[in-house]
């Protein structure tokens, strides 16, 4: 095992005890606790969530990695308020957490900027700062030029970018993204990765990461959380302690990716043994 | 061309100012900065290779695509008139020549009946339309979001659809007499549920990631129906309006038909009727050549630029072709 990374055996241990000290140190956390989710009618309900105690530092980056059926969309959902935990609790500071999906979901009728200008008025900002703030938004995400540009205009890496810019215009703490990337090519995507990487760094936002690529988990989090299919339990969480910047080709990313996979497969074979 | 290329000039030149930056930035925060870390130059090649490219069409394209298919399509259909008319296919009486037709138009012209005809028909299909228009929106918008009033409403909605309105002209006679509000409500009754339907249709078409991503940044409830919602529903609903445009002057036709009294002005369902009766088949034919004309001109002139204005905007058009 690289000497750069370290990972945690016990995490149940590890969470609980991240949840235990005093309110100063949870304070302006995502905090999950022991939150349940099933659907369907009760008597005949399905639990997709399990238990999931979570919590994610300001400021830090951690990705909920999984296979299919493992409930990470709906765990966003639940943090987003999009929908309601069927058990525990969820907090949130600062309110409602930015979204960001894997379609761009950039709404068409509007220009690349007066998307941004709509999240922003919608939170109450006065008409005269959201043009300059939009514009402001569109360069740290490098699309100073595509203010006055249509959705159909934009490559989809450009798109992306604009719901990234569009999403940090809430001015949310807390940032969740749903497999962003996922339907971008892989030069793109790469790149993206280390654009989200110095924006993360540049603005101090948590960002609470879905994704079920490995490598992209490892490539961008301080913490990797592997949830468990059907239901979603959280089953181990490792410390990335390789330094930013990092390239999905390192080595050290590639030698923790391997031993996250062994992990990941364990858990869908049990299925095929049920 | 040579705009295209300036301004690439300067957003290179642009990029390469940002590249410095970061590259000063990354060697304060790590000793790794090298070419990996040249992201912005990087980036802006990615755009540039990706960006969509959109087509402008000349004018002689344009011409030749949009304005010419049309006008040959007309001139075939004035020959094929003309040789069954020389050919003698079928008494004069029954087929008139092209020339009488044309005659007969002068004639209203000469007369200045012409533009009175066409106005008070006009005038009565766009009002009625701006009628229905008032009364099917505030409809349309609640059948389709309140679930009880759709069950009830939208089957009646569809159905009075697919009901030719000429069937409202006799009840609506009896119900109002021979006058402009007959007319006007048979206009409604044809246009009202077509409409609504376009507003329906156009709402339920709205993907449910716009209004969950509207959710995310704050919309909801009134809020989320004027920014999110009635955008995103527009491209249906302007296919409603224009098809209510085609079921109002459709129904006012009817009415002009059927209905005729001294009270009513001439209009040009009216016309046609009368030249009927005068066995006048030159000026049957002007009358409908007038009426498909009128219903074809407010369409192009109105409602096919609002839409290709709408689609446009949305990249819905570009590859329409």
């Amino acid at each position: 095992m690289s000497p750069a990374l370290t990972t945690e055996k016990d995490d149940r241990a590890d969470a609980a005890a991240a949840g235990s000290p005093g309110p100063a140190d949870t304070a302006g956390s995502v905090s999950i606790d022991h939150v349940h989710k099933s659907f369907g009618r009760p008597g005949a309900a399905q639990a997709v969530l399990e238990d999931i105690n979570l919590q994610v530092r300001p400021g830090e980056f951690v990705c909920i990695l999984g296979a299919s059926g493992c409930g990470k969309s709906t765990l966003l959902n639940l943090i987003a308020d999009l929908d309601k935990p069927s058990a525990g609790a969820i907090e949130v500071p600062g309110g409602r957490p930015a979204l960001m999906f894997q379609e761009h979901a950039l709404f068409p009728w509007l220009t690349a900027g007066k998307n941004i200008e709509l999240a922003l008025r919608l939170r109450g900002m006065p008409r005269a700062e959201r043009r300059p703030r939009a514009e402001r938004l569109l360069e740290l995400v490098r699309l100073g030029g595509a203010y006055g540009k249509r959705v159909h205009e934009l490559s989809g890496g450009m798109r992306q970018r604009v719901a990234l810019a569009r999403a940090l215009a809430q001015d949310s703490s807390v940032l969740l993204m749903d497999e962003p990337f996922a339907a971008l090519d892989a030069i793109t995507r790469d790149v993206l990765h280390e654009e989200l990487t110095r924006i993360w760094s540049e603005t101090g936002v948590s960002v609470l990461f879905v994704t079920h690529n490995v490598r992209e988990a490892v490539r961008l989090a301080e913490r990797v959380v592997l949830l468990s299919s059907r239901p979603g339990r959280v089953v181990r969480e490792w410390t990335v302690d390789i330094p930013q910047p990092r390239r999905i080709e390192d080595a050290a990313v590639a030698d923790l990716s391997v031993e996250i996979t062994e992990e990941l497969r364990g858990e869908i074979r049990r299925h095929g043994q049920q | 061309m040579a705009s295209s290329e300036t301004t690439r000039g300067t957003a290179v030149e642009e990029a390469d100012g940002e590249k410095q930056s970061i590259q000063k930035s990354a060697e304060k925060s790590t000793a790794k900065a090298g070419p990996g870390q040249d992201l912005a130059g990087l980036e802006a090649g990615l755009d540039a290779l990706d960006t969509v490219q959109i087509k402008r069409v000349s004018p002689v394209e344009v011409l030749v695509q949009k304005v010419l298919p049309p006008i040959v399509a007309v001139a075939v259909v004035l020959a094929v008139w003309k040789v069954l008319v020389v050919a003698k296919v079928t008494d004069d009486y029954k087929l008139p020549d092209p020339g009488l037709v044309w005659d007969a138009l002068r004639q209203l012209w000469l007369q200045g009946e012409l533009f009175d005809i066409v106005w008070t028909s006009v005038s009565r299909g766009l009002f009625g339309f701006l009628i229905a228009l008032v009364i099917a929106t505030p409809l349309g918008l609640i059948v389709a979001r309140v679930k009880f009033i759709r069950a009830g409403l939208g089957p009646i909605l569809s159905g009075l659809q697919s009901l030719p309105s000429v069937a409202w002209v006799p009840p609506a006679v009896i119900w109002l007499g021979l006058n402009d509000q007959m007319m006007y409500t048979v206009i409604l009754l044809g246009a009202v549920p077509s409409i609504a339907n376009g507003l329906v249709a156009g709402i339920d078409q709205v993907p449910p990631l716009f209004l969950r991503a509207g959710r995310t940044l704050g919309a909801r409830g009134l809020v989320s129906a004027r920014h999110i919602l009635l955008p995103a529903a527009l491209p249906g609903y302007v296919a409603g309006l224009k098809q209510g445009w085609a079921f109002s002057w459709r129904s006012l036709m009817a009415a002009e038909i059927i209905a005729k009294s001294p009270d009513l002005g001439l209009g040009l369902g009216q016309y046609l009727e009368n030249q009927r009766n005068n066995s006048d088949m030159a000026g049957v034919l002007l009358g409908i050549l007038m009426i498909l004309v009128v219903g074809i001109a407010i369409e192009l002139l109105i409602f096919a630029p609002i839409e290709r204005r709408v689609l446009r905007s949305r990249g819905l058009l570009a590859s329409a072709r």
